[in-house]
């Protein structure tokens, strides 16, 4: 509007005066934001420079890949295979269902896997790689590859995962990995960091468990730039981890094949030793299971399959499982009453079948008697009544301590998972454990190797390797890490005279050999490797006085679980020891029927490091030598899962 | 002053208007620019896509349209206040309703070629016509009740159709941008003194209104205010904005981390570094000095304002130039102190560095204004 001039100079004054004071703020604000951004920009920068720096780099670990083992010999009996997978990238599948059905044309998903994985990737960010299928064949990853221009988004990535090429030949020895657990966490003191990797595999029994930290190796480390998404912008620096340490066994993985064979239709245990260097050239552990099931996750069917097996496959028989000894341990008190001189080798005793002891009836497995018995004939013929005698003059204490000499009630140092210690019973013991004072009884049932006694059948090896030498050698299972050898244990002479030693190898080499002897069915006649052994039948339980009213009064009459033990023991040559064998047949019936044939062709195929010549064999067992040689052999033509006859097919 | 006053004092004609830009404010605009266009092909990763290329062709329309502003006398423009005042207007009510929604709000129309903030332009078009208003209304009637509703009125249309977006940033804006003008045109101190305690109770309200049915503010916006008081509260969620561009901006240092090296932003710890944050980048590569230097050539951008209002003897032109300058101000004032936790996170652009079309052009556009002011003051003849 059309203003007077002395307006348009009051309204300039005004403008200029009011406008020169908001210029004067808003020039001091200016100064406020210099002043604070000098102060975080010079006097706090280093916290915010810090601040930075962590929140950029990210450092991951490279799981190492974990130690092999082998046998003896070098075959491999645990690896680490090539496990094929494919992800999924949201935001380079377009239409991450559209691929997917794609996908499902060559690898088999199914609907509710489809779910999850469409479900997955919508939580997470669209550039994180999802799992689609896992465990991929070679094939299907191929043709994956080969499709790869309609399958936007789809990468097979490959990882490493254990395998048991012998998969159920060493489920007890080597064990089994798996992926770690919150129990394992708890358990570790300080748990390493390489634990948290997804799908990160750590041993879970036998040596897997056991040598868990040489096999693990040292994880590598990546670092890694992110962006404040996560996403790998690059890698700034890697430091390569470190394979995990290979281990050798002392195991001869052809030999431990055919001893679970050869034990299929039994639930048994066998342990092979070798008497110079206490190597354990196998541990067979019958019924076995399928090592490769339990990395990739078994299912629960087969599991509680596994576990309401009578034949218990997931138990480890040859150190975990004990055993009373019976017959077997007979070495120990006749080794016992010699070195203290209670008995010389000429005396006899006469058995009438039966020994009354504070009228208490102990009897003699043979009711008839055995007549004049000493010790070369106690040994061969397994009197009762001649242990009942000696062990009531020598007593328990002297027996547990030469029990504790060669091996028994000792648990060995051995990488396996639950070595088991076994029980040799003294006064101490019993008041200890049972509060009740040892009484004579006692001592004539442990003098026969029953009552409280409980022995392993790895135990039963080294004792059996000790007499056989005289030497206190101890069992090795783990020849060597990571190429170094690993030390043979051997304390020096047992200190029990040879003079004694010699007798009771004499009465062992009558048990398979002579004439009358316990374990006659089950001799080698091959020059030079003739064996010697002992057998064993430990009662489970008494048969009862109904049992015996209603006619039972056999083994064989009582359900399979009741019926008595199979044990023997034996090595070879008995002229010059090199391996010992035990073998314990639950249920099994008697030593010298169930355990010693499977003993002596077990120490045979070890002997001759393959199929023994049936030359080997009496002649006139050489027919059923050979068809049962047929029927192992067919058997290790099957992989080893299949060896195994389920529960129905068992006689 | 009317077309016959222009008539008896000299006023550059034709083509010799273009000498008497002020060239010194054209200068400052294009440093101020080009440091945005720095700023944007380092956020790129060392790229011209996809923001610097496009931030430039905006500039030089932007520039066209300042100059092409500038030669068009200063009443013509006074004249179109009242329209333009009226298409923002109808604008942000047609925004309402057909507008796109980005972050929440609803905010821009696409037009094709660009993607039109009516809020932007409201900015102008109210310092527009408070100007025209204060330059008609006597002077005598300046501090009348009445007389100061009227302008109130015209304040508070935009800034609660802008509010309802819901745009706080450019509410705040206007409210205070409209509140510097009345202060200039002389309205009472009285006034203001009345207005500022009002204004506490209207935040006092703002809280106690929280968590109610009748609430003023989004929850979003709330959740803002909430982290700006205590950023740590939430580090991985909404204090995140504030956190990390606070960690970007201090791990600048004296000289920055070195032009493309701030490995914050590159990294994308800055939320919207190419718009609102795009200070954080600046200062985290170019240190202290370089943050130091944008704000001094936003200080000497105001002064020369201040300097061409107070030569101009026309009262339009002068309130003209120093609510643009004034708007101006409030953009970075408000986007600084947002970048560098002195302020909640509001939507407000770094003016003429972060990247957007609306932002700019309607700044050049107000600085077209401010030209055309400066070109067609009244001289006296020589």
């Amino acid at each position: 509007m059309k203003r007077s001039p002395i307006d348009t100079e009051k309204s300039a004054r005004g403008i200029t005066r009011r406008g020169l004071f908001l210029g004067g703020l808003q020039v001091s604000f200016a100064a406020i934001l210099v002043g604070r951004m000098r102060f975080m920009q010079v006097d706090q920068t280093e916290e915010y420079r810090t601040l930075a720096e962590e929140n950029r780099i990210k450092f991951e670990l490279i799981p190492p890949s974990r130690g092999l083992i082998h046998d003896r010999n070098g075959q491999l009996i645990a690896g680490n295979e090539q496990n094929y997978r494919i992800v999924l990238v949201r935001e380079d599948a377009g239409d991450p269902a559209r691929v997917l059905n794609r996908l499902r044309k060559i690898v088999w998903i199914d609907d509710d896997e489809v779910a999850r994985i469409l479900d997955e990737m919508k939580r997470r960010s669209s550039f994180v790689p999802v799992t689609v299928a896992d465990r991929v064949a070679w094939s299907e990853v191929a043709e994956v590859a080969v499709n790869a221009p309609v399958l936007p988004g789809i990468t097979p990535e490959v990882g490493l995962s254990r395998i048991y090429p012998r998969s159920a030949d060493f489920a007890h020895v080597v064990g089994y990995v798996g992926p770690v657990s919150d129990y394992d966490l708890d358990k570790l003191e300080d748990p390493n960091p390489l634990l948290q990797i997804p799908r990160f595999q750590i041993g879970k029994s036998g040596v897997e468990a056991k040598l868990e930290m040489p096999l693990r190796g040292a994880a590598g480390t990546r670092e890694v730039e992110v962006n404040a998404m996560g996403r790998e912008m690059r890698e700034l620096g890697r430091a390569e981890g470190q394979a995990g340490d290979n281990i050798q066994l002392t195991v001869n993985a052809d030999l431990q094949a055919y001893v679970q064979a050869r034990m299929a239709r039994e639930s048994a245990a066998a342990v092979v030793m070798d008497t110079q260097t206490g190597d354990l050239l196998a541990i067979g552990s019958a019924p076995s299971f399928d090592p490769n099931k339990f990395v990739r996750g078994i299912s629960s069917t087969d599991y509680n399959a596994l576990l309401n097996d009578p034949y218990r496959p997931l138990a480890a028989k040859p150190a975990q499982g004990t055993y009373p000894p019976g017959s077997v341990f007979k070495m120990v008190t006749a080794l016992a009453a010699l070195e203290e001189g209670v008995i010389s080798p000429g005396e006899t005793v006469q058995c009438y079948g039966h020994l009354e002891v504070h009228k208490r009836r102990f009897h003699c497995w043979k009711r008839a008697g055995h007549g004049k018995v000493d010790l070369t004939k106690s040994l061969r013929e397994s009197c009762d009544v001649y242990y009942y005698d000696i062990a009531q003059r020598v007593g328990i204490e002297k027996i547990a301590a030469m029990a504790r000499r060669l091996g028994l009630g000792e648990r060995h140092d051995l990488p396996l998972s639950a070595v088991a210690e076994g029980l040799i019973p003294d006064k101490a013991w019993k008041r200890q454990a049972r509060g009740a004072d040892w009484v004579i009884g006692d001592s004539l049932n442990a003098g026969i190797g029953q009552g409280f006694v409980l022995t392993s059948p790895l135990q039963l090896a080294v004792m059996t390797a000790r007499i056989a030498t005289g030497q206190a050698i101890a069992p090795r299972l783990v020849r060597a890490i990571n190429g170094v050898e690993q030390p043979i244990r051997n304390d020096g002479l047992l200190g029990i005279g040879a003079q004694n030693l010699g007798l009771i190898r004499q009465g062992m080499y009558q048990v398979v050999n002579a004439k009358r002897g316990t374990g006659g069915r089950s001799k080698i006649v091959a020059d030079g490797l003739r064996m010697a052994g002992k057998t064993g039948t430990s009662q489970v339980r008494n048969i009862t006085k109904a049992e015996r009213a209603r006619g039972v009064s056999r083994n064989e009459d009582l359900p399979w679980n009741r019926r008595d033990h199979a044990l023997f023991v034996c090595y070879a040559p008995a002229e010059a020891p090199r391996y010992a064998v035990s073998v314990v047949v639950e249920h099994g019936g008697g030593g010298s029927t169930a355990a010693a044939p499977i003993a002596r062709d077990i120490l045979l195929q070890t002997i001759y490091d393959g199929p023994p010549p049936l030359e080997a064999y009496p002649s006139s067992q050489r027919g059923t030598i050979r068809s049962r040689q047929r029927d192992v052999e067919e058997l290790l033509r099957r992989p080893p899962v299949e060896r195994f006859v389920d529960g129905s097919d068992r006689a | 002053m009317s077309y016959l006053e222009y008539h008896v004092k000299y006023v550059p004609t034709g083509l010799r208007k273009v000498l008497y830009l002020n060239w010194f404010l054209v200068l400052l605009l294009t440093a101020v620019a080009c440091m945005g266009f720095l700023m944007l092909y380092s956020v790129a990763g060392g790229s011209m896509e996809p923001w610097a290329a496009p931030q430039m062709k905006r500039f030089a329309l932007g520039m066209a349209l300042m100059f092409a502003i500038a030669m068009v006398p200063i009443w013509f423009w006074r004249n179109m206040a009242g329209l333009g005042y009226i298409i923002s207007l109808v604008l942000l009510v047609l925004v309402e309703f057909i507008g796109a929604t980005g972050m929440g709000a609803q905010r821009w129309i696409d037009l094709g070629f660009i993607r039109l903030q009516p809020s932007e332009l409201s900015k102008i078009t109210l310092v527009m016509i408070l100007a025209a208003y204060y330059d008609w209304l006597d002077i005598k009637k300046v501090s009348r009740p009445f007389w100061v509703l009227l302008p109130i009125i015209l304040i508070l249309l935009p800034t609660a159709l802008v509010l309802k977006q819901p745009d706080l940033g450019t509410a705040i804006l206007l409210l205070m941008g409209g509140g510097a003008i009345m202060f200039l045109a002389g309205v009472s101190l009285w006034y203001f003194g009345i207005v500022f305690s009002a204004g506490i109770g209207l935040v006092t309200s703002v809280f106690m209104s929280r968590g109610t049915d009748w609430q003023l503010l989004k929850d979003y916006q709330y959740r803002r205010i909430d982290t700006f008081l205590d950023p740590s509260t939430d580090p991985l969620g909404a204090g995140y904005h504030i956190t990390q561009s606070k960690i970007a901006l201090g791990s600048g240092g004296w000289t920055g981390r070195g032009f493309m090296q701030g490995t914050q932003s590159r990294l994308n710890f800055l939320p919207e570094k190419q718009t609102d944050f795009i200070f954080t980048t600046l200062a985290e590569e170019l240190g202290f000095l370089g943050g130091a230097s944008l704000l001094a050539l936003y200080v000497l951008i105001l002064a020369f304002c201040i300097a061409a209002a107070l030569q101009n003897k026309d009262r339009f032109s002068s309130l003209l130039i120093l609510g643009v300058a004034i708007t101006f101000f409030l953009f970075f004032a408000v986007n600084m102190s947002m970048v560098m936790g002195l302020a909640p996170v509001v939507g407000v652009p770094l003016p003429l560095v972060s990247y957007g079309g609306s932002a700019m052009l309607v700044l050049l556009v107000g600085f077209g204004l401010v030209q055309s002011a400066h070109v067609h003051r009244a001289r006296q003849k020589r």
